[in-house]
């Protein structure tokens, strides 16, 4: 239960402004609880005397079973002057169905922002049963504050049985903050998930830079909280003849409640080219490249193919390409139809971020390169030697 | 029944920097982990091999510890301070980070904290940064960790702490009289110069240039410095809420990842057939 200390309480009204179910009251100079709190906590962070805390106990087992629904965060981002969902929503809804079919239970997709949102309907081909637009013009922008109120928000009131994020950066940064708030477990960057016998989700992921993978359960919380790897799992085909609705989520939100600031952005991406993350060919180099000038073949073979340039860690690292384009598991996840490793070692901590490309040919110098086991095709040679003639033949 | 006592011990928690007549004080949260590359696997058993691992401060953790003494440097009267969670032989991550230069260390031994998982950890390390470190400025965490790579603790110790969070930075200064910080952090599209109000919290993605070794007088200097280890009983925390039992989450499998089958291995020393090759089976596979 949320408890109220009226010795440090000043009757600010704070709370009162934050609260998204409206069910605090200042009385009297001192805040009240309602009976409609569902302990979502947006308050206690706010309260600037630190008033307010959440006694939260163990939920036994039978009350466990009461949630129900598959949620995912619906993630957007901006794209030709559009804020559209993004791929690894597709993915997740995917994903997200099989569970809620082998469960028998809906999946909703929730989407946060200012009021821009349109065309969300077609995530109901996608697989969607309903689509929850949680709308304010505080959420405009990515906060971590805000975005942690809304999604706690949500789950305190519908309490789904899972909650799913894409583990992109902002949902690697949002779903730990949602799951401590509410004290729910919490599993990060998931490459495999199911249900076993017993209904519980079952989240599969790799450990100790790809060497090791491990089953994770949570068995005492609810929803069972995740963050999936982006590019793992497929998107299927859109079924138009899906139905699904569309509902409204009443957001209640302070600008006191956001205590980040962004000064300034700096965008290093080029708007008009593919992400990396959503790209289909992608060429991609590495250290054996040997100086920064010779990049300069890699762009025209992309070029050449239709596709766009990344590269590895080490050479983000000697800043010959931006962190934007960098491809491994401290950099993006890919999952191209094509991936061209051009003098890449392939480290483990890069073969996480590249093996569910479709095809991958790796051209290396040293036959023994870790990259080779994964490369459908592997060509040993100097790839400065090779490229130049790649390029011209398959411009003729 | 936790956050009952999250205001007893926090009551300094949020006391403004400019009532404060002590220094700056930089946390930095560490932890040891193995060198990765060196990670086997027993192919009848599963599990991992340890033995003969080398155990190193995590990478991440090194940035954030070179940021904290970096701050030191630039900005003066600031104490920093290492904790980590760990076994007693973790203590060797929180030597180098003496050796390194931060002012002294904590380290929580306690074979109760064993099996902890991203929850688990955050909140005991939240309990033991109340217990004894509750003045606190600026936490510095690494973005994660090579071994687990969650990236889940930083965040989750800010939301218990109640604090904001910067995350992904590259590179932090202090501004308004040591009461803000500003970072640069990598996001997906580029970069983003963001400001939060201490106390807050940042993880590193990248940080200032490592220095690998330490000088002779640091090593000798570092041998001086505290060196505290805390155990559960140092904590206000109840005994069904560390490591394993206090988990909310639990390990079921361990299995090898499924390694693709090798494709072809083609001599490529001569780069007119190299050539023709690719395109080959660039038209095969109908990319051309």
């Amino acid at each position: 239960m949320l408890k109220i200390d009226t010795e440090k309480c000043t009757g600010c009204k704070i709370c009162e402004k934050v609260c998204p179910f409206g069910a605090i009251v200042v009385v009297d100079n001192i805040a009240q609880i309602q009976d409609n709190c569902t302990l979502c906590g947006a308050c206690v962070n706010s309260c600037p005397v630190e008033a307010l805390s959440i006694e939260r106990k163990p939920v036994p087992k039978e009350e466990l079973d009461k949630f129900s629904g598959i949620f995912i965060w619906g993630e957007c981002e901006e794209k030709n002057e559009r804020i559209v969902p993004k791929k690894v929503v597709r993915e997740l809804l995917a994903q997200g169905r099989k569970l809620a079919d082998r469960l028998d239970q809906d999946l909703t997709v929730v989407f946060l922002g200012d009021g821009k949102l349109t065309g969300l309907e077609t995530l109901i081909t996608y697989g969607a049963d309903r689509i929850m637009r949680c709308q304010h013009k505080l959420l405009g922008n990515f906060t971590t504050d805000s975005f942690t109120n809304v999604i706690s928000a949500v789950i305190s009131k519908e309490r789904p049985s899972v909650f799913l994020f894409g583990a992109t950066p902002h949902g690697r940064e949002l779903a730990p903050r949602v799951a401590a708030r509410l004290h729910l477990g919490l599993t990060a960057d998931c490459t495999g998930l199911e249900i076993d016998e017993k209904g519980e989700l079952i989240q599969t992921r790799p450990a100790f830079g790809g060497n090791i993978m491990a089953s994770i359960v949570s068995p005492y919380t609810r929803p069972q909280m995740a963050t999936v790897r982006p590019n793992v799992f497929s998107f299927v085909e859109p079924d138009n003849s899906r139905k699904g609705e569309i509902q409204d989520f009443d957001v209640i939100l302070s600008p006191s409640a956001i205590r980040t600031k962004v000064v300034a952005m700096e965008r290093l991406s080029d708007e008009r080219e593919v992400s990396i993350e959503d790209a289909d060919i992608i060429v991609s180099a590495g250290k054996g490249c040997q100086k920064k000038e010779n990049l300069k073949l890699i762009q025209e073979l992309a070029d050449a193919l239709g596709g766009v340039t990344a590269g590895s860690r080490a050479i983000v690292e000697l800043d010959w390409i931006p962190h934007t384009k960098q491809v491994g598991q401290s950099g993006l996840t890919v999952g191209p139809q094509l991936y061209i490793a051009v003098g890449i070692s392939g480290a483990i901590q890069h073969l996480v971020g590249m093996s569910s490309a479709k095809t991958i040919i790796a051209i290396n110098k040293d036959p023994d390169a870790p990259i080779f086991k994964v490369a459908d095709l592997g060509i040993v040679g100097d790839a400065m030697d090779i490229l130049p003639v790649l390029i011209r033949d398959l411009k003729k | 029944m936790i956050a009952d006592r999250y205001n007893k011990i926090s009551v300094n928690l949020r006391r403004s920097v400019a009532e404060k007549l002590v220094k700056m004080k930089i946390l930095i949260c560490v932890k040891q982990v193995p060198e990765i590359t060196d990670v086997k696997i027993n192919p009848e058993t599963g599990t991992l091999i340890r033995e003969g691992v080398d155990s190193i401060l995590n990478p991440f953790c090194e940035y954030a510890v070179e940021m904290g003494l970096e701050l030191e440097r630039h900005y003066g009267d600031i104490e920093t301070v290492a904790i980590s969670m760990g076994p007693p032989q973790a203590s060797s991550a929180l030597i180098r980070c003496l050796e390194m230069g931060v002012d002294r260390a904590t380290l929580l031994a306690d074979m109760r904290f064993a099996g902890s998982d991203t929850w688990a950890t955050a909140f005991t390390l939240a309990q033991a940064i109340r217990a004894m470190e509750g003045d606190f400025d600026l936490i510095l965490v690494g973005k994660q960790a090579i071994d687990g790579d969650t990236a889940q603790v930083g965040p989750e110790l800010s939301e218990i702490l109640g604090i904001p969070q910067i995350m992904y930075a590259v590179s932090v200064e202090l501004t308004g009289n040591k009461k803000k910080i500003r970072a640069k952090r990598e996001i997906e599209t580029g970069n983003e110069i963001m400001e939060i109000k201490l106390p807050g919290l940042v993880s590193l993605s990248k940080g200032p240039m490592i220095r690998s070794v330490s000088s002779f007088k640091e090593i000798l200097d570092a041998r001086k410095k505290e060196l505290r280890v805390a155990t559960a009983s140092d904590l206000n925390i109840d005994e069904n809420e560390l490591g394993l039992g206090g988990s909310l989450t639990q390990v079921v499998k361990i299995f090898p990842p499924q390694v693709k089958k090798t494709g072809k291995l083609v001599d490529g020393s001569e780069p007119q057939g190299a050539a023709k090759k690719l395109i080959g089976f660039l038209r095969e596979r109908k990319f051309v």
